[in-house]
């Protein structure tokens, strides 16, 4: 039976763990299944987040970012994404946010990526994680007092960023 | 040029080869992409899917791979261009159904075919016959480093290449191989092997992709997840799987013969029965029956049959392709006359099936 109408028998299954860990169960039938989008692939995950959690995830963004969020570049709402499933522009993965990353993590493997990048953005992007590890080195030696080390690291990250570092060595 | 004077014809695509394409027909990888300062084409109105699309094309065009493709806005294709398209692969029904503002790019080779304003501003794919799925990420792996220096990817430091669905979010890649899969469909192995697949996060397709039926024991294998995992990775997961898919069906092909001929040699023989001697028959039954005849070319009980015919007259017996060799606008209930008179004509010279299986002279 259908968990929606009620009435006709339900031909889709969909099963999804809530938030608070129950196992929750939604039966279909064909119709309700179309008119929740629950034929199409992609507007399936979201449909099935929207329903299983007790209209949990898009529930959630909701009540976090109000239910009027609209994207202040496209002007793509909340209410938009619910029906299609997809995003406006690319801004509105800025916009939506905090109501975005629940569902990329019931989707992804991850939610931080960790593949190809444009070339241009490929040399900045190794610069970051290096001076992230300087930084953690200088900040090391500056507790454990080594201040020979701390020097040496110092000018690395100056030699990287190519002005001083902003942490200083206390004097 | 038009699109049909462009096109391979079937009986050449029917002749390449690939690694393992006894049972893996194609691979394919594609790319999401979009550019940083447009809404995505299902949000974008009209005038601004068209301006996309005239920034993008001339882009695509110039890449070195691209010299002398058939580059085409979509309302310029017929609907029955479009469908032949779809027929051949090489673009998503999705894609088909568009018309002004999208745009399609296709090399000589047909190995690489980049669709425009589709549901993302880019969905470009590699294609190769047979198990090539390395191959495939290489080649468009290049082709989007060249596209990269011409065009504003829309790209974010934490969630990688952005998407307008997030299911495609970070690297965008869908890695997909079309698989033959008859052994494992009459050895009544195939629903598990699908829900295993399915539980190592892949996702199994029909003939035509999302939401279609496995025509002909055609099965499409893909990676589901894009964020949280490098190319390569998913590529390795993908290959890994799809060599346990070949062995199955391999396994199972080999004890359908040991202890239940009877049933293969009646499914083949019935199989080419009907298509060699019907006046009347359908595209899905077409492709049901040549998908068996293609096992019994496999297994060597059609000798002096090339599998290359079968796989032609799985192109070339399809509703458009059908449709395009007359010039009249055919009913279905014509095209199923006009098919099954094609398809009696084709299989003349071959003999019915024996049951002594004999190597057969193609494949690998």
């Amino acid at each position: 039976m259908c968990s929606i109408c009620k009435e006709k028998p339900a031909t889709i299954f969909l099963s999804n763990i809530s938030a608070e860990n129950k196992k929750v169960d939604m039966d279909l039938c064909d119709a309700c299944a179309k008119a929740k989008g629950v034929d199409d692939p992609a507007a399936l995950l979201i449909a099935s987040a929207d329903l299983m959690l007790g209209l949990g995830a898009s529930l959630e963004v909701e009540q976090s970012v109000g239910a009027n969020l609209k994207c202040p570049r496209c002007g793509f709402t909340q209410a938009d994404f619910k029906k299609s499933g997809r995003l406006g522009c690319p801004e509105c993965y800025r916009t939506f946010a905090e109501g975005l990353a629940g569902l990329l993590k019931t989707m992804h493997k991850g939610t931080r990526h960790v593949g190809k990048a444009p070339e241009a953005l490929r040399a900045t992007r190794e610069n970051a994680d290096r001076l992230k590890t300087l930084q953690a080195k200088l900040a090391k030696a500056i507790k454990d007092e080594n201040y020979e080390q701390a020097a040496q690291v110092r000018d690395e990250i100056k030699q990287l960023t190519g002005r001083p570092s902003p942490t200083h060595l206390p004097k | 040029m038009n699109l049909h004077e462009f096109l391979v014809s079937p009986a050449e695509t029917a002749q390449r080869h690939g690694p393992h394409d006894r049972i893996v027909m194609s691979s394919r990888v594609r790319l999401a992409r979009n550019l940083r300062s447009a809404a995505f084409p299902g949000w974008a109105k009209k005038p601004e899917r068209v301006k996309i699309l005239e920034m993008i094309r001339p882009a695509v065009e110039s890449l070195p791979e691209m010299k002398g493709a058939f580059s085409e806005a979509m309302d310029n294709l017929g609907a029955l261009d479009k469908q032949i398209l779809v027929e051949r692969h090489l673009i998503s029904r999705e894609h088909a159904a568009k018309s002004s503002g999208s745009g399609l790019v296709l090399n000589r080779e047909e190995s690489f075919c980049v669709m425009i304003n589709e549901e993302d501003h880019l969905r470009m794919q590699a294609l190769r016959p047979g198990l090539q799925l390395r191959q495939a990420w290489g080649a468009i792996d290049h082709l989007d480093s060249d596209l990269e220096k011409k065009l504003d990817y829309a790209f974010d430091g934490e969630l990688g290449y952005l998407t307008a669905c997030p299911t495609n979010l970070g690297t965008g890649i869908r890695v997909s191989a079309m698989l033959h899969l008859p052994g494992l469909v009459l050895g009544e192995q195939i629903n598990p092997i699908i829900q295993s697949v399915n539980k190592l996060g892949l996702a199994v397709r029909g003939l035509y992709g999302e939401g279609t039926e496995a025509l002909g024991n055609v099965f499409q294998v893909s990676n589901q997840m894009t964020l949280g995992e490098t190319e390569t990775s998913i590529v390795e997961r993908l290959e890994k799987v799809l060599a346990q898919i070949i062995e199955h069906e391999e396994n199972a092909r080999q004890t359908l013969l040991e202890k239940k001929p009877k049933v293969v040699f009646n499914h083949i023989g019935r199989a080419y029965g009907i298509l060699a001697n019907a006046h009347s028959i359908s595209s899905k039954e077409t492709m049901n029956l040549l998908s068996l005849m293609r096992l019994g070319v496999d297994m060597g009980l059609f000798p002096g049959a090339e599998r290359s015919l079968v796989d032609e007259l799985f192109i070339l017996t399809q509703p458009a392709h059908l449709q395009k060799q007359f010039s009249d606008k055919l009913s279905a209930e014509e095209r199923d006359l006009l098919r099954a008179d094609m398809v009696r004509e084709r299989l003349k010279n071959v003999s019915r099936p024996v049951t002594k299986p004999t190597p057969p002279n193609t494949g690998n």
